[in-house]
C-alpha cells in the first residue's frame, strides 16, 4: 500500500522523467551540432556528457537536443545555450571535459565561460 | 532514468489500425541497433485526436509533430532527427491540405482552440503506466477526497461545479451523486456506462484508452461520496484495447494500493470489475445495463424506482459515463469555480467530440461548452473536403437530429441543441455535405435503432419499424401525399409511449430532417427525383448527344449491358436494363453522363 508521502514521492521523481513534454517557459534549451561534422569531430561524447551532467545536477528545466549543420564545421563540435529572455551563446571545439563546467558556470550560474565561446575562435 | 528526448506514438484504435504498433517496434530495434536506446526513449501513448492524419508521432523536446508515419519511416527519423538533428520535413505535420505550413502541436489551427480537461493526459502519458499518470496529479485528488473532505464536500462540490451527465442526457451529476448518497444501505455500488454504441462516436473508448486511471480515481471518489465499496465498469468487448489497458491499470492500482482494502492507510475499501458487453445499443440505457452486469438480458424497465434506490442488485447504484467521470479528478483539484467559469449559463465545462463524416479533420475533439458550431466544423475540424457544401450536422447519434447551416452560429449547450431538435448526445458529430440524401440519413439512423430494439415494448419494436418502412417506400419512390404526416404523427406517438431512452429518442433523426429538409422530403414523393442523387431508384442516368463522343467506352463499362450505340455517334442508356451503379459516369472522358 502506497501513503500519500509515498505518492507524492513517485510524482517527483516520475515528473522529472516526463519534464521535457511539458512547454516550460523557463525552459534553457542546450542544442548539440549533430550532422556529420559534428559527429566526425567527436559532438557525440559530448552530448552524452550534457544528458549525464543535467541528470546528474537534477535540472528539470533544460532540455538537450541535437541540430544539423550550421556551417562552420571548422569549429565543431558546437553547442548553442538558449536561456530565456538573453542572447545565444555559442560554444566551440567543446570536448566532454569542458561540459561540467559549462552547466556549473552557465547554466547553474548564468556566466558563460568566454574562453568557449565562438568569440574566443575568431 | 531521465531521457534527452521522447517519442510519442499514438496507440489508439485508430492509429493502432494503421500500424502504429509496428511503428513502435522499429523504433525500439533501431534505437537499439545505433547505440541511442538509452537516451531516447519511446512511449505508446493514447489517442492524440487527429485520427484523420494517424499514424501520429511526436517527438519531445521539441514539440514536433508528426503526421501519416509508415513503419518504414522510422528509419529516416532517428536517423536524421534523433541521430542528427534534422527533423524529417516531408512527415511533418500540414494544416490544411498538403501545401500548408508545417506546424507544431499545440500552434495548430486543430488544438489551439481546443481546451482539454477530460482528454487532458490523452496522448500526453502512457496509458499503462501508473507512474506517468501519478505524474501529472494523478491520485492526488483521490488522496484529497480521503483526507480532507467529507462525504457531503465532495457531493457540493460536484453540484456546485455545474457537470452535468456527458452521456447523452444531461443531467446535473452532482445531483445523481446526492441521491445515491441519501439511501441507508450497507451495499451500494458505483457503475460507469462504457457500452458507447452511437455509430461514429469514439470519446469514451479513447479516454479509456489514453487515461484510465483518470476513471478508476474518479470511481473511487464517488465511491467514498455515496458510500460503496464496489465498483463495475461496463465496457464493450468490442474495444479491446480499451479493456486490456483498464485491466493492466485496475491491477497497477491495487499494487499501489489505490484500489482494494484501506486506500492510502485511510480505511476506505473500493474495489473495481470489468464487465464486458456485447455490443447491444440498448445497454447504453441505465436499466438495461445493470440488468446486464447482473448477467440478465440487456432489457430496461420502468423507472421509478431510480437506479440510485434500486439499481444492481436491487441497491442503491451510481452511474456515470466515462466522460463524466474524466472530468470528476480536475474538478476536485482546481475547485468547482474553476469548472464553472467555463462554458455557458447551464451547461458548465467542455465537450468532447468525435467529428466525421464529410469533414477534414476527423477525430476527437475537447471545446469549452458555447463554442459555435461554425468553430468547430470550419476551424478546428478544418472544414469540408473538395470544396463541397456544408448541408448539415448530425449530433446524438441515432437518438439526435440534424443541425442544418443556418443554425451553425447557435453556441453548442445541452439547452440550445434540444430547442433546435437535435440533442448534445454523447458526442458523436456526423458532418454532411451537399451530396447527401437527408431521407437516406434519416433511413440509415432508423436501420440503426430497428436492429437494436430489444423489442419489449410495441412502440419501439413495432413503431420504428414502421417507420422504416414508409422511408424506405419514399426513398424508393413510391411515396405517396400523406406519408410526410403519418411519419410525423407516428413519430410523436412512439416518443411519447416507449419504455425507454432509445424509443423516445428513435424518431428524433427522422422529426429533425423533416422539420429542416421537407423539401426534400417532398421531392422525393410528389416529383419522384433525390435532389442529392443517392437515393438510386429515383436516379435516371443519362447521355447528353451534344457532348457523347460516341467512344464506346461507358458501354464496354457498364456491367448491364444497358448501354448501346454505334462507334462515333451519340451512345443510349437503356433505363429498363440500367441498375444505376454509377460505373459509365465514372468512366466517361467527356462529362456527357449525368444523373437525376
Amino acid at each position: 500500500m502506497k501513503t500519500l508521502q509515498e505518492l507524492e514521492a513517485i510524482r517527483q521523481k516520475t515528473l522529472n522523467e516526463l519534464n521535457l513534454r511539458k512547454n516550460r517557459e523557463d525552459g534553457i534549451r542546450v542544442v548539440v551540432g549533430l550532422a556529420t561534422c559534428g559527429i566526425a569531430a567527436g559532438a557525440r561524447p559530448v552530448m552524452s556528457a550534457f544528458v549525464d551532467e543535467i541528470n546528474k545536477r537534477q535540472l528539470n528545466n533544460v532540455t538537450v537536443s541535437q541540430t544539423g549543420c550550421i556551417g562552420l564545421c571548422r569549429l565543431e563540435p558546437i553547442v548553442e545555450v538558449y536561456m530565456p529572455g538573453k542572447e545565444k551563446v555559442t560554444y566551440c571545439k567543446v570536448t566532454p571535459e569542458q561540459v561540467g563546467r559549462i552547466v556549473a558556470e552557465h547554466i547553474v550560474n548564468g556566466n558563460p565561460v568566454v574562453e568557449h565561446t565562438i568569440g574566443s575562435f575568431e | 532514468m531521465i531521457y534527452r528526448s521522447h517519442v510519442l506514438v499514438c496507440a489508439g484504435t485508430g492509429c493502432t489500425s494503421s500500424n502504429s504498433l509496428r511503428i513502435i517496434e522499429n523504433f525500439n530495434k533501431k534505437l537499439e541497433e545505433t547505440g541511442y536506446d538509452k537516451e531516447v526513449q519511446v512511449i505508446r501513448t493514447g489517442c492524440f485526436g487527429l485520427c484523420a492524419a494517424g499514424p501520429i508521432v511526436v517527438v519531445y523536446p521539441e514539440g514536433i509533430y508528426y503526421s501519416h508515419v509508415k513503419p518504414e519511416d522510422v528509419d529516416e527519423i532517428v536517423n536524421e532527427h534523433l541521430i542528427k538533428g534534422r527533423p524529417v520535413q516531408r512527415l511533418i505535420f500540414k494544416e490544411g491540405d498538403e501545401n500548408g505550413v508545417n506546424t507544431t502541436l499545440n500552434e495548430s489551427d486543430f488544438y489551439k482552440k481546443q481546451h482539454r480537461i477530460a482528454l487532458r493526459n490523452c496522448g500526453m502519458i502512457d496509458p499503462e503506466n501508473i507512474d506517468e499518470y501519478i505524474a501529472f496529479d494523478g491520485y492526488k485528488a483521490l488522496g484529497k477526497v480521503l483526507t480532507e473532505m467529507s462525504r457531503d464536500d465532495v457531493v457540493d462540490t460536484i453540484i456546485k461545479s455545474g457537470l452535468r451527465g456527458r452521456g447523452g442526457g444531461g443531467f446535473p451529476t452532482g445531483l445523481k451523486w446526492k441521491f445515491a448518497k441519501a439511501p441507508e444501505s450497507d451495499i451500494k455500488y458505483v457503475c460507469c456506462n462504457a457500452d458507447e454504441g452511437d455509430p461514429g462516436a469514439f470519446m469514451d473508448r479513447s479516454v479509456l484508452e489514453g487515461d484510465p486511471h483518470s476513471v478508476l480515481e474518479a470511481m473511487a471518489i464517488a465511491g467514498y461520496a455515496i458510500g460503496a465499496q464496489q465498483g463495475y465498469i461496463y465496457v464493450r468487448a468490442e474495444y479491446p484495447i480499451a479493456v486490456k489497458r483498464l485491466r493492466v491499470a485496475i491491477k497497477q492500482a491495487r499494487e499501489y494500493g489505490l484500489l482494494g482494502d484501506n486506500i492510502m492507510g485511510t480505511g476506505f475499501k473500493f474495489d473495481i470489475d470489468l464487465r464486458l458487453g456485447s455490443g447491444a445499443f440498448v445497454c447504453g440505457e441505465e436499466t438495461a445495463l445493470l440488468a446486464s452486469i447482473e448477467g440478465g438480458r440487456g432489457e430496461p424497465r420502468p423507472r421509478p424506482p431510480f437506479p440510485a434506490v434500486k439499481g444492481l442488485f436491487g441497491k442503491p447504484t451510481l452511474l456515470n459515463n466515462v466522460e463524466t467521470y474524466a472530468n470528476i479528478c480536475q474538478i476536485i483539484l482546481n475547485g468547482p469555480e474553476w469548472f464553472a467559469a467555463m462554458g455557458t449559463e447551464k451547461s458548465k465545462g467542455t465537450k468532447v467530440f468525435a467529428l466525421g463524416g464529410k469533414i477534414n479533420n476527423t477525430g476527437l475533439v475537447e471545446i469549452p461548452m458555447g463554442t459555435t458550431l461554425r468553430e468547430v466544423i470550419f476551424e478546428i475540424g478544418g472544414g469540408i473536403p473538395n470544396g463541397k457544401k456544408f448541408k448539415a450536422a448530425q449530433t446524438g447519434g441515432p437518438s439526435g437530429g440534424c443541425i442544418p447551416a443556418e443554425h451553425l452560429d447557435i453556441p453548442i449547450d445541452y439547452d440550445n441543441l434540444i430547442a433546435i431538435g437535435s440533442m448534445m448526445g454523447s458526442g458523436g458529430m456526423i458532418v454532411m455535405d451537399e451530396d447527401n440524401c437527408m431521407v437516406n440519413i434519416a433511413k440509415f439512423f432508423l436501420e440503426f435503432t430497428v436492429d437494436e430494439s430489444c423489442g419489449k415494448c410495441p412502440p419501439c419494436r413495432i413503431g420504428t419499424r414502421r417507420m422504416l418502412e414508409m422511408l424506405e417506400k419514399i426513398t424508393k419512390g413510391q411515396g405517396e401525399p400523406g406519408d410526410i404526416e403519418k411519419l410525423e404523427k407516428l413519430a410523436y406517438n412512439i416518443k411519447a409511449s416507449a419504455l425507454c431512452g432509445l424509443g423516445q429518442t428513435a424518431p428524433n433523426p427522422v422529426l429533425s430532417t423533416i422539420r429542416y429538409f421537407r423539401d426534400e422530403y417532398e421531392a422525393h414523393i410528389y416529383e419522384k427525383r433525390c435532389p442529392a442523387g443517392v437515393c438510386k431508384a429515383l436516379l435516371n442516368y443519362t447521355i447528353d448527344p451534344e457532348k457523347c463522343r460516341g467512344c464506346s467506352l461507358c458501354a464496354r463499362k457498364c456491367p448491364a449491358g444497358a448501354i448501346s450505340g454505334e462507334i462515333k455517334k451519340p451512345f443510349v442508356i437503356d433505363s429498363a436494363k440500367c441498375i444505376k451503379c454509377g460505373a459509365c459516369m465514372e468512366s466517361c472522358k467527356f462529362g456527357a453522363i449525368s444523373k437525376k
